[in-house]
């Protein structure tokens, strides 16, 4: 029998259809669904991950000399120059982990033409010419993207290379380095992480 | 746009049909109670859920008694979701110590997760216990999945039956549909986020000094069991604030790739499933057909208009070739923030993992279009295929009319009673849309909301609503949404695009299931050619353009061309 002559004849014997009669099916399935989905479920897939993605099941936490530093998936602030700068945030005050956000302002906003025309002009003060990559000035949709665009890290090496008294060839050395490409050729985006890049340019020259 | 852009964007909707063909199969015959591989398993426990809960499922129920089980049952999971965000500070797993919910935000939240909205005027990070994540608002996110599940299956036996009274058993639905469906697909989607990086702990938060000296407060908890759930069940209330574009909600492309597909899959395996059921798998593929013809066309839309940015983003000497990347992660980049926009309210999903708010008016146009042409495209999970049925119903008897004869879908006569019904189901939408926005948008206390001024403050209450109605639960988040009048009004909103569509559908339901099954003749329209799709997208366009087309006017398309002309509010 297929599927369709099942469901055409299936027992058609009618049961209780009055309101009274669906109350204690109700609250008994309610009940034991909470149980079922709400403490088992969710146990269980904790159980599991911790057992086997403790890392990840965690935060992806990234330690270094015995400390935390950071998560390798949430931006941070980092406004010293001689480090790469990360997106600007409407997290908080700034990659608050407590208040992700976007700054959800419209594309016609004045506060939105406003900051970027700001934040513009002090990349130029900093002698930078040419054409801004999109996300330099951009705030990400959760203020925690840890990734800028290979572009914008490249923007930034002559500033880290002074600050750091390095020679600039060998921090854009390190920069591309970090550079993660698209998975198999095809998927996500080309980027950067900013925690790791700085952490490898702390190893480089603290 | 670019090509590997477009590659990614069609691999993720291959993935979905690879897996959606298989999981239809598997879906038709839990719902015609065919012995599975899974079986062996879960008898035991569904058994065990029957005599608790007493239920006989061979002794079923006819449309009102099916209803009404629905109802009681929803009203018996909000009323226990209430109670858990108004207590959370007495229960358990609370280790961030958070208070009560306040009561205006306890309803609205508890009737947007019971109506599969997930609607968030709650912030996850700042407001919602462990406890209230996972036995509260993961309930309900399973069981308002399922209660869509079980009305898209009753309404199917009505099609395929003749001359009965009965359309199933809404308890035994509602149960197999969890246990056999949503249940082991969560559980195995979410080790898998797990090790893409979502976190999974019952631990509260891990305080750090960053790098650079500063401290940082990362809210963690129970992320990967939520949150596999809410995409599969297309509810879309995120754990955290920034929804699926925080990093630990979506760490990567893999995983952006993941949630999409979750997202879509078991809609669109419900549609293989129909199908089946109805013993016609050409009419299965004409609806998924419509559903490819129209979603596709979004998404290159909304790809479009972000890719080619706005003239403030290109005056202030940002590279035109980037796009507007205001409120996108790195890791996304615009086509799969495009795609992920499309996707999420063609269902009635709702997550984002970029922010609408802050897209150009044309691309933040394509989300608000999809909720209001009723998230049929495929739909929520159940929701969009009983949505779609409806408009199929209005379609043939559209047909019908030109040529001058009685109407017929699935082999069922469609008469006078089946169109006002559909016709009632189909008005729900504009009337609560339509109706709260134009409120909204003269009292105070509706015009306090907006968080940008100009026309795009329109569209953030006219979103809000049709976002409500829909039972979509995406937002412009610029609305200030968490206060009484809206969190009451957008309530309202959701309780009517939920229950008042059902109703009428379930009552076209009872009607057709107690009519004669007729064999197709030389004189029946064909549904599943290439004319009947063609005359089935035309209706979906035609009435949503309709019904909406004048709003939107005076919202994105009136910004658009003020945005063009350069104006800045």
């Amino acid at each position: 029998m297929t599927v369709s002559q099942r469901i055409e004849t299936a027992a058609q014997t009618e049961g209780p259809s009055t309101l009274a009669a669906q109350v204690r099916p109700a609250v008994v399935l309610v009940a034991a669904f909470t149980l079922l989905l709400g403490i088992a479920y969710p146990l269980a897939v904790t159980g599991i991950a911790q057992a086997v993605f403790p890392a990840a099941a965690n935060g992806s936490l990234v330690t270094r000399d015995g400390a935390v530093i950071g998560s390798a998936l949430v931006g941070q602030t980092f406004t010293g120059p001689g480090y790469v700068h990360p997106r600007p945030s409407a997290a908080g005050a700034g990659y608050d982990g407590l208040a992700s956000s976007g700054s959800n302002l419209a594309p016609t906003a004045r506060t939105l033409a406003d900051r970027i025309t700001a934040d513009v002009g002090t990349l130029r003060s900093g002698g930078i010419t040419g054409l801004i990559p999109a996300d330099a000035v951009t705030t990400s949709g959760s203020g925690l993207d840890p990734h800028i665009s290979p572009d914008t890290a490249l923007l930034q090496v002559p500033r880290i290379a002074k600050a750091r008294r390095l020679p600039e060839a060998e921090v854009r050395a390190v920069v591309l380095g970090s550079v993660e490409g698209r998975l198999f050729g095809l998927i996500g985006e080309p980027r950067v992480n900013v925690l790791a890049l700085n952490a490898a340019l702390d190893d480089l020259k603290p | 746009m670019t090509f590997v852009g477009w590659l990614q964007i069609v691999l993720v909707f291959g993935l979905v049909l690879a897996a959606a063909a298989p999981l239809g199969a598997y879906m038709a015959k839990v719902y015609a109670g065919e012995r599975t591989v899974l079986t062996p398993v879960l008898a035991p426990a569904e058994r065990l859920l029957y005599r608790a809960a007493g239920v006989d499922p061979a002794r079923e129920q006819g449309w009102l008694g099916y209803t009404l089980g629905m109802l009681v049952f929803n009203a018996a999971g909000f009323a226990l979701l209430f109670s858990i965000l108004r207590l959370q500070d007495i229960l358990p797993l609370n280790p961030q110590g958070f208070g009560a919910v306040a009561p205006d935000l306890a309803f609205n939240t508890a009737v947007s997760f019971v109506t599969n909205t997930n609607w968030q005027n709650y912030s996850g990070e700042s407001t919602l216990s462990h406890f209230s994540q996972m036995a509260g608002l993961t309930v309900q996110n399973f069981l308002s999945a399922a209660t869509g599940l079980a009305l898209a299956i009753a309404f199917v036996r009505a099609f395929s039956r003749s001359g009965a009274t009965t359309v199933g058993h809404v308890f035994a639905d509602i149960t197999r549909s969890t246990l056999y469906i949503l249940l082991p697909l969560a559980l195995v989607t979410a080790l898998v986020q797990v090790s893409l990086g979502t976190p999974q702990t019952l631990d509260g938060s891990v305080v750090l000094t960053t790098l650079e000296g500063g401290q940082q407060t990362l809210a963690m908890g129970p992320v990967a069991s939520q949150i596999a759930i809410k995409q599969l069940g297309t509810n879309g209330g995120g754990f955290f604030n920034a929804n699926a574009a925080h990093p630990f909600e979506n760490p990567n492309a893999l995983s952006n790739m993941l949630t999409i597909w979750q997202m879509l899959v078991v809609s669109t395996a419900l549609v293989f499933a129909f199908g089946r059921l109805v013993g016609d798998r050409r009419q299965g593929r004409a609806i998924l057909a419509v559903t490819g013809l129209l979603l596709v066309t979004a998404v290159g839309l909304c790809y479009l208009a972000e890719s080619a940015g706005t003239p403030m983003l290109a005056a202030a000497g940002l590279d035109p070739a980037g796009g507007n990347m205001e409120g996108k992660e790195v890791r996304f980049g615009i086509a799969m923030s495009a795609l992920f926009a499309a996707v999420t309210t063609g269902l009635s999903d709702g997550a984002v993992n970029a922010m609408h708010a802050s897209f150009t008016p044309l691309g933040g146009m394509v989300p608000m279009v999809l909720i209001q042409l009723g998230e049929i495209l495929p739909g929520g999970v159940g929701s969009g295929l009983y949505g779609m049925l409806v408009v199929a119903i209005l379609a043939v008897f559209v047909a019908g009319l030109m040529v001058g004869r009685t109407p017929e879908y699935l082999g069922k006569k469609i008469e006078a009673k089946e169109v006002k019904m559909a016709m009632l189901a189909i008005l729900v939408l504009p009337t609560a849309i339509l109706g709260f926005s134009a409120v909204s948008a003269v009292i105070p206390a509706g015009l306090a909301g907006p968080g940008n001024g100009g026309p795009h403050g329109l569209s953030e209450i006219l979103y809000a609503y049709s976002s409500a109605a829909g039972n979509n639960g995406s937002a412009f988040g610029s609305l200030s949404g968490n206060t009484p009048w809206y969190n009451t009004t957008l309530a309202l909103a959701m309780l009517l695009g939920r229950f008042a569509f059902i109703v009428p559908v379930m009552a076209i339901a009872g009607s057709l299931v107690a009519k004669p099954k007729l064999a197709a003749s030389s004189g029946t329209f064909p549904t599943h050619g290439p004319l009947f799709v063609g005359l089935l997208v035309g209706i979906i366009l035609i009435l949503g353009g309709l019904q909406f087309f004048p709003a939107l006017a005076l919202g994105p398309i009136a910004e658009h061309v003020q945005m063009q002309a350069g104006a800045l509010y």
